[in-house]
């Protein structure tokens, strides 16, 4: 049976051909693909019509016939060693959405951390998968994370036990290397209570032709656990990126993202977080820096479900050219969280008269004895501070790339990996530069 | 000391600056040569700050009339930047914050871009350490101004130090001096003052804005100005400081409209 016939959009059904599920061996991610493949058939691709896409217009990807990727020549180590952090011991890598072990380090963890593909990791830890894998990022309501699902059938698999520390970080790099092909990355991370761990996930191209990322993260992070989450999407630039992340957290569990949005024409990004159990804090770092023709969506969920919960957010947009970047930002509590203690800050930098930004915080706090603080500024470099440097010898050029980096140094400089603050810190120089 | 015959500097000849479509600069007249201490001294509003940041090249602050040279080439026709290069310096009366960018990667990068204009050697990262160091000794500066990021969260005092700080790593020839005195307490004002003295030679000069006398105690001028309404209404020597300091500045705008 072919179940794409169903899809309601041909778009979809596009995208979902020679998507079949039954092909299992186990039921119950079985049944999970089936039941996203039927909501991905259900569902359409959104428009600007759609409150949760109101700024973001993916059109121009609606007119590319991507199709799945297919088995191809990998790269080799050293076409891929420029993204490899050396902090990153452990590190998976995936190519167009396929595990590549030859490209990834997995070997000699201590006792109690797995890093591996999903499809080996069901093979050790099926039943603690089985807990987690597209339980956290529903696909009910998103097609993107249907599709994914309904496309699952490997992915990344990073465990810690119980009280265990993955001694260094690791890295999830998934590259694409062929135009006009859809991926679909999947990653599942665990860390039990009382567990530590440093992820860096990391997307890029080795391609200038237009391809697709459709990728789901989910993570769930037990009682007194502690995750930080590097994300760095540095995608080619006519490709399309939409990805899902979805955090879970526990009581008193603690988890710090990181998200750097560099690449792509359009990207969008859900981060999704949830606090499940009581005290549990959730610190989220975002900087966007684009230029061009880009356009990059950034929506953020924190949702404090419990008491006592704690949130700090600090979105920043440096925003060039023609592009266009958007942040969504929701903080939600619910009803009984009390004392729940949280901050968003959103600021923009406009480096152009073309450069555009749609921010949009929002509350909804059912709770009454709570602390939310909220703030958003646009703006544009500070006359004062560049005729400043200007009058101690910067040449306005100068002056603009100091000022700029310093404003996305803020967020750079919280990343708990060193070698990617000074990679990034020299990135967004020459970004700022060639922005010029 | 006055050096009629030392070298002309800074050359100013019928001024006229607008603000935002406001004259505020109505003809000024100075020159400053070689070895000289000017200080400007008049009224909140006379056009002090204005007639300094207009030679520094603020974008706000339109030259509408007149001529200034600055060693000799037209300062009007040069950007901010080559400014400084060539020697000129204001001493900002605020200092400007700038989070995110640390105070010793900045006064390096300041330092570097002079000195590789002016054909000289610049320094790493290790050898400018020492240097500033050195500098900051001069105006007993906690090294711990180094680390944080320019002027963030600095007092009013320590702004005005590391202003007078990067006179000293840029070595001008001509500083303009804008209300450095102010936000700065007694003792504050003798080391700063200190430093400044230490700094200057008979091959530069420097010009004291200032609404006060008490700067021209420690940085004695040797020519004192008055303006008021965009002029520059009269010149004497450092005993015109005092006379304005016991008699204030009614007397000679009364003199002005007279």
């Amino acid at each position: 049976m072919n179940t794409a016939v169903g899809a309601t959009h041909p778009y979809i059904e596009a995208l979902l051909k020679g998507c079949e599920p039954g092909h299992d061996r186990l039921s119950w991610l079985g049944e999970r693909r089936a039941a996203a493949l039927e909501r991905a058939n259900a569902l359409t691709v959104p428009t600007t019509r759609d409150e949760e896409w109101r700024f973001t217009d993916i059109t121009p990807m609606t007119r590319v016939p991507f199709r799945a990727a297919g088995a191809t020549s990998r790269p080799g180590t050293t076409e891929i060693a420029r993204f490899i952090a050396p902090e990153a011991a452990v590190r998976l890598t995936f190519v167009d959405g396929t595990f590549a072990p030859e490209l990834s380090a997995n070997a000699g963890l201590p006792y109690g951390v797995v890093v591996t593909n999903l499809a080996a990791g069901l093979v050790t830890h099926g039943s603690v998968i089985e807990q987690h894998l597209a339980c956290h990022a529903p696909a009910q309501q998103d097609v993107f994370v249907a599709l994914n699902t309904a496309r699952l059938h490997d992915g990344a698999f990073v465990w810690v036990a119980k009280d265990q520390r993955c001694p260094t970080p690791v890295q999830l790099l998934f590259l694409s290397t062929q135009k006009e092909t859809a991926a679909y990355p999947r990653c599942l991370v665990l860390a039990e209570a009382g567990a530590d761990l440093t992820l860096i996930e990391d997307y890029a191209g080795l391609t200038d032709g237009a391809y697709f990322t459709d990728a789901v993260t989910e993570v769930a992070i037990g009682d007194g656990a502690r995750v930080q989450h590097v994300r760095l999407q540095r995608e080619a630039g006519s490709a399309f990126h939409i990805a899902t992340c979805a955090v879970a957290l526990a009581k008193d569990a603690r988890y710090a993202s990181h998200a750097v949005t560099l690449g792509a024409r359009i990207s969008r990004h859900n981060l999704n977080v949830r606090q499940h159990g009581e005290g549990a804090e959730a610190h989220l770092d975002g900087l966007t820096l684009i230029a061009g023709r880009q356009l990059a969506d950034t929506h953020t969920l924190i949702d404090h479900g419990r008491p006592n919960g704690r949130s700090r957010q600090l979105q920043k947009c440096i925003v060039g050219g023609a592009a266009h970047a958007v942040f969504d930002g929701k903080i939600a509590v619910a009803p009984g969280a009390q004392l729940t203690d949280s901050a968003q800050e959103s600021r923009n930098l406009l480096l152009s008269d073309k450069a555009h930004v749609d921010t949009k915080p929002q509350l909804e706090i059912f709770a009454d004895d709570v602390k939310c603080a909220h703030g958003a500024t646009v703006g544009q470099l500070d006359a004062e501070q560049l005729f400043y440097l200007q009058s101690r010898g910067l040449s306005l050029p100068r002056a603009r790339n100091l000022l700029t980096y310093a404003f996305g140094a803020e967020v750079i400089d919280r990343i708990p990996v060193p070698s990617l603050v000074e990679e990034l810190e020299e990135t967004v120089l020459a970004e700022i530069q060639s922005a010029e | 000391m006055t050096r009629p015959d030392s070298k002309i500097l800074l050359e100013v000849k019928g001024l006229h600056t607008d603000v935002a479509g406001v004259e505020i600069l109505k003809g000024i007249d100075l020159t400053v040569r070689a070895g000289e201490v000017h200080a400007i001294m008049g009224p909140n509003g006379s056009g002090k700050s204005t007639f300094a940041k207009a030679l520094a090249g603020h974008p706000l602050y339109k030259v509408t009339a007149g001529t200034a040279t600055f060693d000799g080439r037209n300062i009007f026709e040069m950007a901010p930047e080559d400014r400084a290069r060539a020697g000129f310096f204001l001493g900002f009366q605020y200092p400007v914050e700038i989070p995110g960018v640390s105070n010793t990667a900045f006064l390096r990068l300041a330092y570097n871009t002079v000195q590789g204009a002016r054909g000289k050697d610049e320094l790493d990262p290790l050898e400018f350490d020492d240097y500033v160091r050195e500098k900051m000794k001069l105006l007993d500066m906690d090294v711990g101004f180094l680390d944080r990021s320019v002027n963030d969260g600095f007092s009013g005092g320590e702004k005005k130090r590391n202003e007078i700080l990067q006179m000293a790593l840029l070595e001008p020839r001509l500083a303009i001096l804008d209300e450095t005195d102010s936000g700065l307490d007694i003792d504050a004002l003798r080391v700063v003052s200190g430093g400044v003295n230490r700094l200057l030679t008979p091959d530069n000069a420097a010009v004291l804005v200032t609404h006060y006398q008490r700067l021209l105690n420690y940085i004695v001028p040797d020519y004192v100005h008055v303006m008021d309404g965009g002029c520059i209404v009269k010149t004497g020597g450092k005993e015109l400081a005092v006379e304005l300091e016991a008699r204030g500045y009614d007397w000679i705008k009364g003199k002005a409209a007279a």
